[in-house]
């Protein structure tokens, strides 16, 4: 028996989502913060409850949502822990649950908001 | 008892423009954090209903909302360009024809990577709301 280190799965977690953040995090911010409550590139009123509702009822479009918001959380999770020690907060423990944990209950209510809103 | 002088680590920082351009770096993670948690709230206020949703559509065209998300945009920007700047040092060497790819290639690469797939991104939403 051999204890092993969970930092890989952290580590892994967090370059999924620094690649997929810095891939397209600039323009999903521009769409979904700019474009489309603007009416910018699309009509205006694309940014409506039925529209919304029905392409989150797509189950590819309930993975790339959920894949989005769950790797952004870990990544960001992961790199704001050990900036902390950069930031002379030595702790470990309490540090790694709170970073760790809104990342993992971020995840948990992601998937539940996504089957909430149904296929 | 002899106390050694130990000197102060607070704001190491900001003692060189190295660190600052680190601390920089690091920061963009809450920035990703806030707009995940956007996100989860537009999937929560959608789940919620029609009602509750409209509210969040009239949150989100408020003149604040349109700040913060163009405020977002330029941190992913930089989170970007950093995130392929540290690209050579943190992943494993590329040898293409017995010679490694030099840190500037490798960094073009994951910049046109990202803007095509930014492209190709926007032009799926423009052709799914027209």
């Amino acid at each position: 028996m051999s204890a092993r280190s969970t930092q890989p799965v952290f580590w892994l977690l967090f370059g999924a989502g620094g690649m997929l953040s810095a891939l397209i995090g600039a323009v999903l911010v521009f769409i979904t913060g700019i474009a489309l409550p603007l009416g910018i590139f699309v009509p205006a009123d694309v940014l409506s409850y039925h529209e919304m509702a029905g392409f989150a009822r797509h189950w590819w479009a309930k993975a790339f949502l959920f894949l989005v918001v769950s790797l952004f959380l870990w990544h960001g999770a992961h790199r704001i822990f050990h900036s902390l020690h950069d930031l002379g907060i030595h702790a470990k423990k309490a540090p790694a649950l709170a970073c760790y944990g809104l990342a993992f209950f971020g995840t948990v209510v992601a998937a539940a908001e996504l089957l909430r809103i149904g296929f | 008892m002899k106390r050694t002088y130990v000197r102060s680590m607070d704001g190491w920082w900001r003692r060189d423009p190295f660190f600052l351009h680190y601390m920089a770096r690091e920061a963009t993670a809450v920035f990703v954090v806030i707009y995940a948690a956007i996100l989860l709230v537009t999937l929560a206020r959608l789940a919620q209903g029609e009602a509750s949703f409209g509210r969040w559509i009239a949150m989100l065209r408020s003149p604040a909302s349109i700040v913060v998300h163009s405020v977002l945009f330029a941190a992913f920007l930089y989170h970007t360009w950093t995130w392929f700047r540290i690209m050579p040092k943190t992943m494993p060497p590329i040898v293409v024809a017995d010679r490694r790819l030099a840190p500037w290639q490798i960094t073009a690469l994951g910049l046109a990577a990202s803007g095509a797939a930014s492209a190709a991104l926007l032009a799926a939403v423009v052709a799914l709301a027209t």
